[in-house]
């Protein structure tokens, strides 16, 4: 699905590549996660994969197909929720929808957002301001004008990092439902590894700043899964063995 | 509108001791021509309204309204220009700014040796003091769009039309709210210094044409009836940015 081949990139001014020669893939139809301490370059993926950086040199394809010059081939769903405060919570789940499928009628583009937010749990919440909506209402809002998207590829970078403890692991429940039920491949960026281990199938570290290579960790665990799962002894130690894993990364 | 008059209440207390101290003071210096009293100025205001309604304030606000229209029409374009492309920016910005420290009020009597006594020499007086602050305040509207909505909007293919349309205009609007409020009583008072330079009719002439007789309360009369007019149109203006913008302060 998507596929990175020997990808380097660097910012202006840097003198070194914050992604170095790195080669990953991540399979269709799986929920994959990118860990790694802040800072480490894990957003810079993010950014070079849905194009709004372009790598130094390697190639990105997604599908198959090289990305260079293709627009809205992924969904992209940032760290804040980033609703438009001056639209209602219906009006931006279309802004999709009005940007990559212009054909579509006013109708059409209504009931398509009435579905989604039917979807994700938020039915009449469409002409509310984003502002009467809590911290997690408003990142499914988000979700689900991603989804809106139509995009097979989804990329979330750390959509719950901003929630307290408890909407946070709610969130994530409801989220590995959601991709149970659409079968979207899935690339979740967080820094948080138990996130990490209870979301996916397998786990991809970046071990070191700069990124070099994304260590592939899979998760001993199908789904649906619950949060107990993860009491198990081969979690915990996954989990440790993990943590050590970062830890070490930082200090080297 | 009961909170309305309770947090007016202060203000129209202070405003109110500020009249009483101005009309005890003014019945003490009993000279009406330096100092002509409240009372004075509203009986003057009455005696004078067939001309001042009919001739001299429609006169200044059609200045106003068709120098406010111009600085609009000539502060949007900056702005937008200067969003645009950064060429714009860097060849406008500077010019604009410079275009400020003209002191207007000392080269507007040219004016009226380039245009005329007819409406022309006023409006550009009022041009030239409105369109920096709609120009500047609407620029910066412009560019405090959040890098992070437009990125957004870039993965999703958006083009510079998508992204001026959905993030750049409703970013500005408050901006521009705010260029406007600050515009209309400035315009008012670019029209009545143009009017006091040299002029047929309106309200700064007339103030004019008062002060050569020596006239306090008819000096006062027309200033207070344009600042009035210039209250009304700020609080029109505000009106209008309630139903228009209804998300300030929420980013």
């Amino acid at each position: 699905m998507l596929e990175f081949d020997r990808v380097s990139y660097r910012y202006d001014g840097e003198d070194f590549d914050l992604v170095d020669r790195l080669s990953f893939r991540v399979e269709p139809g799986s929920f994959q996660c990118i860990v790694g301490q802040s800072g480490c370059g894990k957003s810079t993926v993010f950014r070079l994969t849905n194009g709004l950086l372009s790598p130094k040199s390697g190639t990105i394809r997604v599908g198959g197909t090289d990305i260079r010059g293709r627009k809205g081939y992924c969904g992209y769903m940032p760290q804040r929720d980033l609703l438009l405060p001056w639209r209602t919570v219906g009006e931006n789940l279309a802004l999709p929808l009005e940007i990559m499928e212009k054909g579509l009628s006013a109708p059409q583009r209504r009931e398509r957002v009435r579905a989604a937010l039917a979807e994700v749990g938020l039915e009449g919440c469409g002409d509310k301001m984003p502002g009467e909506l809590s911290g997690g209402m408003r990142q499914r809002a988000a979700f689900a004008r991603t989804m809106l998207t139509g995009r097979d590829l989804l990329l979330l970078d750390e959509p719950f990092s901003a929630l307290d403890f408890l909407t946070r692991i709610s969130m994530q429940e409801w989220l590995l439902e959601q991709w149970q039920r659409h079968k979207k491949t899935v690339l979740f960026i967080t820094h948080d590894v138990e996130e990490a281990l209870f979301l996916s199938s397998r786990v991809l570290a970046a071990e070191s700043s700069p990124i070099r290579a994304l260590r592939a960790v899979p998760v001993p665990l199908g789904y649906p899964r619950t949060r107990r799962d993860m009491a198990r002894p081969e979690m915990a130690e996954l989990k440790e063995a993990l943590i050590e894993m970062l830890k070490r990364g930082t200090e080297g | 509108m009961k909170k309305a008059c309770k947090n007016n209440l202060p203000a129209l207390l202070f405003l109110f001791a500020l009249v009483m101290v101005w009309q005890l003071g003014a019945m003490g210096v009993n000279a009406a021509y330096i100092l002509p009293s409240p009372v004075q100025i509203l009986r003057k205001l009455w005696e004078l309204r067939e001309p001042l309604f009919t001739v001299h304030l429609p006169a200044t606000m059609g200045v106003t309204a068709v120098g406010l229209g111009i600085s609009l029409g000539l502060g949007l374009a900056l702005a937008v220009g200067m969003d645009a492309s950064p060429f714009w920016r860097r060849a406008l910005y500077p010019v604009v700014v410079a275009s400020q420290t003209i002191p207007t009020t000392a080269i507007a009597p040219l004016f009226v040796l380039w245009f005329g006594y007819g409406i022309w020499s006023k409006v550009l007086v009022t041009v030239l003091i409105t369109f920096f602050p709609i120009a500047i305040t609407v620029y910066d509207g412009l560019r405090c769009a959040r890098v992070e909505m437009i990125e957004l909007l870039l993965t999703y293919g958006a083009s510079r039309r998508d992204i001026f349309f959905k993030i750049k205009i409703p970013c500005a609007l408050p901006y521009f709210f705010s260029a406007v409020k600050m515009a209309v009583p400035m315009s008012v008072i670019g029209a009545a210094i143009g009017e006091w330079l040299g002029a047929q009719s309106g309200l700064g002439y007339f103030s004019r044409r008062m002060m050569t007789q020596l006239d306090g309360a008819g000096v006062f009369a027309p200033i207070v009836l344009l600042s009035a007019a210039a209250m009304l149109a700020v609080g029109l203006v505000g009106l209008l940015e309630k139903r228009v913008v209804k998300w300030r302060g929420e980013s």
